[in-house]
Formats: C-alpha cells, structure tokens, sequence
C-alpha cells in the first residue's frame, strides 16, 4: 500500500458539487478511496461529510462532479443503484427491521425465492437457503455467538445489531463497503467487537469507508484519513504520520493543511 | 505501510484494553436467570397469538360452565363462526392495513358500495352473476387505489384519508342505491351466486357456510403471502420502520398502495359474504363494522403502531368477540354488557400490546 497513486481508485469522486438554497454542502469535493484499505472520513459538523457519504451511495444527487466506480463514470439516482453497483452502506441508525428475524434482515429487499413453480408462480421464499446463507455470513465475520437466526432483531444488543448490519453489507458488498458511524451509539467493549469487524471487511478485500467522530476509534483502524472542512476535502493524512491533534486542528481549521506539505497522502 | 505497524503506533486506549481483559466476548447472553415475569414476556412477544388464544380457550370454558353443554354444541359453534365472518374478513383487510401502522375506518364503507355495485349489476342492468361480482371486487380495488394514492402519494395520515373516504364512499353507496334495498327475492332470480356465500354444508348438526369457508380460505391465502413470500416481509417491514426499509432498498409506497388495494378487494370479497348472510343488499348493512374490525385486530395482539402482529390473531380476535356475544346472549345477559366486556377487552388487549412491545 506504498504506492497508492500506482493504483487505480476502487471509488472517486471529482470536483462534487450539491446546494441546498443558498446552503452549499459540497463546494467541489474530491474523493479518493483505493483498493482494500480503510479510508476513515472526518470533519466537523456540518462540513458536509454526510453530504458527500450520501453522493457516494445514491442517497443524494449531486448537482456537478462526477463519480466513478473502479474507473468507471457511475451515475446514482437511488441508494439502489449504489447497492447494485456493489457499494452497501451500513446506516448510522442501522436501517434493520427491529420486529423482523436476523436472516429476513440480512435479506431484505433482496430475498431469495424457491426453485421451479413455488418461486415464479407462488413467489415462495427459500427460507431454508436463506437461513443457512446467514448462518454463514454471521460465522465468518466472527458473530456466532449469535445462536438464533430465528431472533427478532430487537431482541440483539446494540453490538450484535450492528454486527448484522455489517454482516448485511459485507455479504452483499462487491467493492465498498460505506459505514456511517458504526460505534456512535455502542459502548466500549461493542465498539471495540465492531472495528474489529471492519478491520476482518477490509481483510476480506473490500474496501471501507468509514465515517466517525471518534478520533481513537478512527485512529486505530483506518489506513488514511480524508479530512472534510467547509465542503471539500482539505487533506489525507496518515495516523502514523500525524496525531490526532493534528487531525482535529486540519478539521477545526486551525492548522492549515497548505502549510504542511505531507498532508495530502494520497498525492 | 503494513498492518503492524498501525497497532503498534496506535494501541487502542488502556480504557478498553481494561475492558477486553474483562471479558473477550462481547455479543452473548450472560443475563441472570429470567424470572417468571421475564420469561412469560419473551414467550408472549414471540408469540404473538400466545394471548389471544389463552383468552378464547378460557372464554370457551368460562362459557360453557356457564351455559351448559348447549354452548359447546357444533351448531352453536357453527354459528359463532357464521356470525364473525363479515368482521373476520374486514379484520384481514385491517390488519394488513395496520401491519403497515396504518387504520382503514372506510372497510365497511368499501364493503357496503361494493355489495350495492353487485347487487344493482346483477339485478337492474342485468349483466351475468360472474360479471357483476367481478364489478364489484373492482369497485373494492378502485376503493383502496384511491386510499392508497392518497396515502402515498399526498402524504396524508391514513386516519385522515379513511374517515374522509368512509363518508364519501358511504355516499356514493347512498346515491347509487338511491337508499333502496335489493330484496332477497330479487337476488336470488337474478344472481343466485351472490347467495352461494349463504349456502350451508352440514355436518355432525354443524352448518357451515361458505361465506365462512372462503373466509378461512381468505385467512390462509394472506398468512401464506405475509410469511411465505417477500412481499409480506416487506409489509412488516414498511410498518415497523419505514425509514429502514427504504434504506434496505424496499420501495415502501409501492408496499403501501398494494396494500390498499389488496384490503379494498378483501372488502369486496366481504361484500359477497354481507350478501350471502342477510340475502339482501341493503345500503344500511354494516354500519358498524369499521370499529368492529378494529376491535377484533386489537384483541387478536396486532399492535396498532405497526410492523407487529400475526393475521391469524385477527381471526381469534374476531372469535373472542363472537364467543362473548353468544355466550353471553346465551346466558341471558342483556345486551349492553356485551358492549361493554367488549370495551374491557379492547382495553386489555392494547395495554398486553404495550407490556409486550416492550424488549
């Protein structure tokens, strides 16, 4: 991973642009993230992170810039043609079904219907495929604690919550994997489970982007850090090239990233 | 740069280090021993016809006990039956409404216009028995298109769209029928189909009848589609969280819409079995089946903020209301305890929806 310019970008973004009235939440962002790696997003509120993460998986149009996809110019009009373009967003309000089971909600939207006559003509669900399908998913992220997948989600922890939504998108993610602070609501010992789940997505081979406040949390886990300030990405630093302060005094603006010119690590 | 190299710059902090040396597994059950209280709870919240049939099986008894071995006679039972279809079938159509957090106050609006569009089609125009039913399951569709849409599309709370409709619908049934009753007579010369739902099978001195066969036919028809087929999942989905299921991809007003107009054809379907069980199409039958409806989906557990209840609960529910009436009756009680256990009923039931909803 010394030699990222080398490589072509899995995601990119160039030059986005989206307002809001007079509001404007992307002022020609640029957007880089490579192959296998977890590229951490951080800014202050209202920096317009959320409003870039929302351009990168469908949720929002952008109104100049353009957007590829493994070299490819990509266009979203909807999360779901991100989803089937292979990029899967782990919500930071989860998006489960708390009153629906784990397999249905590992499933949702996307269920798998019976072979033959039962599935084209009674649109008959394969629960069984379904179930062995999670089962799966679950024990190769490590989350088979979980003993049924019969469970109403509602019933899980926080962590375990969390831990199907990962597992949703990890199971269905082709490249990218976008997840929208996935520790906020957990606690010390879910977190801890929960970034060592993103580290075993990366390892996987899909790459990560993940989207937090929490400066240890983003410090530990992420290959490089994309610092958003005022609409537009201002710097990439590395964790182990520079300290958190320095992460928080690029994203408060007071250090100017202009200044110090190792901050821009994907250069 | 290696993977090594991040963890040994960037140790997580001795907080959590303290917290993993705790215990390596995070996502597992170590709770205490549940208590009774605990374990009743999960055993009613994954079990959502649990209640409800525990009520019924000691309504049953209750009544027997009460009124004798002439309760418990397959006649009375069969006539139980017979008097819950009406509500039974509107109560399918409003649990998938409510399924989706959503309240139909027009079902019995819907039923009435539909069984005076049947019964004027096959007795004044005169068309085919076949093609007047078919009209009339149309007119239920175009009901609950029209609920629907403006669910959807104009955003507006369902409470609001069905008591508008129930009035509208109630008056286009009033103009249309121009306030006559189709006597039975007349029916039965023109379209004897419309009565097929009135016919009796007899068996053991049970009469069963087909209304409430295809009744219980309509039951197994929605729970095969709400547990069996993506589009139920995708119902409770829509009810439970409607924000997350659009995230997860569903398309919820699309759910919605057929969702209404699914009820408004079960509400049709409802009109066929209101014909059959009073023999005439009167535009003043069914008043009170709106709340009726209601009432038989809340005593059956479906809980009215959505996303959580079984359709079969709603037929228990309507035999809980049934068994009461008839017992009741049987017993000699006057009427207006009937209304009245109801009323502790639907009470009882919302608060067990409460305590169970809760995790």
């Amino acid at each position: 991973m010394s030699n990222l310019s080398a490589q072509q970008p899995v995601l990119q973004a160039t030059q986005l642009i989206k307002r809001y009235g007079h509001v404007t939440a992307l002022d020609g962002a640029d957007f880089d993230l490579y192959p296998g790696e977890i590229l951490a997003v951080i800014g202050d509120n209202g920096a317009g992170k959320s409003s870039l993460i929302k351009a990168l998986s469908g949720a929002l149009v952008p109104d100049a810039g353009e957007i590829r996809l493994d070299g490819e110019r990509v266009e979203f009009k909807s999360p779901m043609d991100a989803r089937n373009a292979g990029i899967e967003t782990v919500y930071q309000n989860l998006a489960v079904s708390p009153s629906l089971n784990i397999a249905d909600n590992l499933f949702l939207g996307r269920e798998k219907r019976r072979p033959g006559i039962l599935g084209s003509v009674f649109r008959m669900l394969d629960r069984k495929a379904m179930h062995n399908e999670a089962r799966t998913k679950l024990s190769e992220l490590g989350l088979l604690t979980i003993q049924n997948i019969n469970q109403a989600v509602e019933t899980l922890s926080g962590g375990q919550r969390q831990g199907v939504a990962v597992a949703r998108s990890a199971a269905f993610a082709r490249h990218v994997v976008i997840m929208d602070e996935p520790t906020a609501a957990l606690g010390v010992k879910e977190s801890r489970k929960v970034l060592n789940l993103i580290k075993e997505v990366r390892d996987r081979g899909l790459s990560v982007v993940l989207i937090s406040h929490n400066m240890p949390h983003v410090f530990e886990v992420a290959d490089r850090i994309h610092i958003h300030r005022l609409g537009k990405r201002i710097a990439v630093i590395k964790p182990n090239t520079h300290s958190m302060s320095d992460a928080v005094a690029i994203m408060t603006g007071a250090l100017n990233p202009e200044d110090h010119p190792s901050c821009t690590a994907n250069a | 740069m290696s993977e090594s190299q991040i963890l040994s710059t960037q140790q997580p902090a001795a907080h959590e280090r303290i917290a993993d040396a705790a215990s390596g597994a995070v996502a597992e059950f170590n709770l205490p021993q549940p208590t009774l209280a605990e374990k009743a709870h999960r055993f009613f919240h994954s079990n959502p016809t649990a209640a409800p049939s525990i009520v019924l099986l000691l309504a049953i008894g209750a009544f027997t006990l009460i009124v004798g071995e002439r309760f418990l006679q397959p006649f009375n039972m069969s006539l139980i039956l017979q008097q819950v279809t009406i509500i039974g079938i509107l109560g399918i159509a409003q649990t998938l409404i409510i399924l989706t957090a959503g309240i139909d106050l027009s079902v019995g609006a819907i039923m009435v216009l539909t069984s005076v569009v049947m019964g004027r089609m096959a007795v004044e125009v005169g068309l085919p028995p076949s093609a007047a039913l078919g009209l009339g399951l149309l007119t239920g569709a175009l009901c609950g298109f029209i609920n629907g849409q403006l669910v959807t599309r104009f955003k507006l709370p369902p409470f609001i769209v069905t008591l508008g409709t129930w009035n509208i619908f109630f008056a286009l049934n009033l103009w249309y029928s121009k306030s006559e009753t189709i006597r039975a007579q007349a029916i039965d010369n023109a379209a004897p189909l419309l009565h097929w739902t009135g016919r009796t099978l007899e068996f053991f001195g049970a009469k069963l009848t087909y209304g409430s066969l295809l009744m219980l036919a309509l039951f197994f028809i929605i729970w095969y589609a709400l547990n069996w087929t993506a589009w139920g999942k995708h119902v409770y989905a829509t009810g439970d969280d409607p924000a997350a299921a659009r995230l997860a991809g569903i398309r919820t007003d699309r759910v919605l819409l057929s969702v209404y107009v699914v009820a408004g054809v079960i509400c049709a379907i409802g009109a066929w079995a209101l014909i059959g069980r009073i023999g005439s199409v009167s535009p003043q039958a069914g008043m009170t089946a709106n709340l009726d409806s209601i009432t038989a989906v809340v005593i059956g557990g479906c809980s009215l903020f959505g996303g959580r209840g079984a359709i079969f609960g709603t037929l228990i529910g309507a035999l809980i209301v049934g068994v009461f009436r008839n017992g009741l009756a049987l017993a000699g009680v006057d009427v207006l305890w009937q209304e009245f256990t109801i009323g502790l009923l639907i009470i009882v039931a919302v608060g067990m929806d409460q305590w169970i909803r809760k995790v």
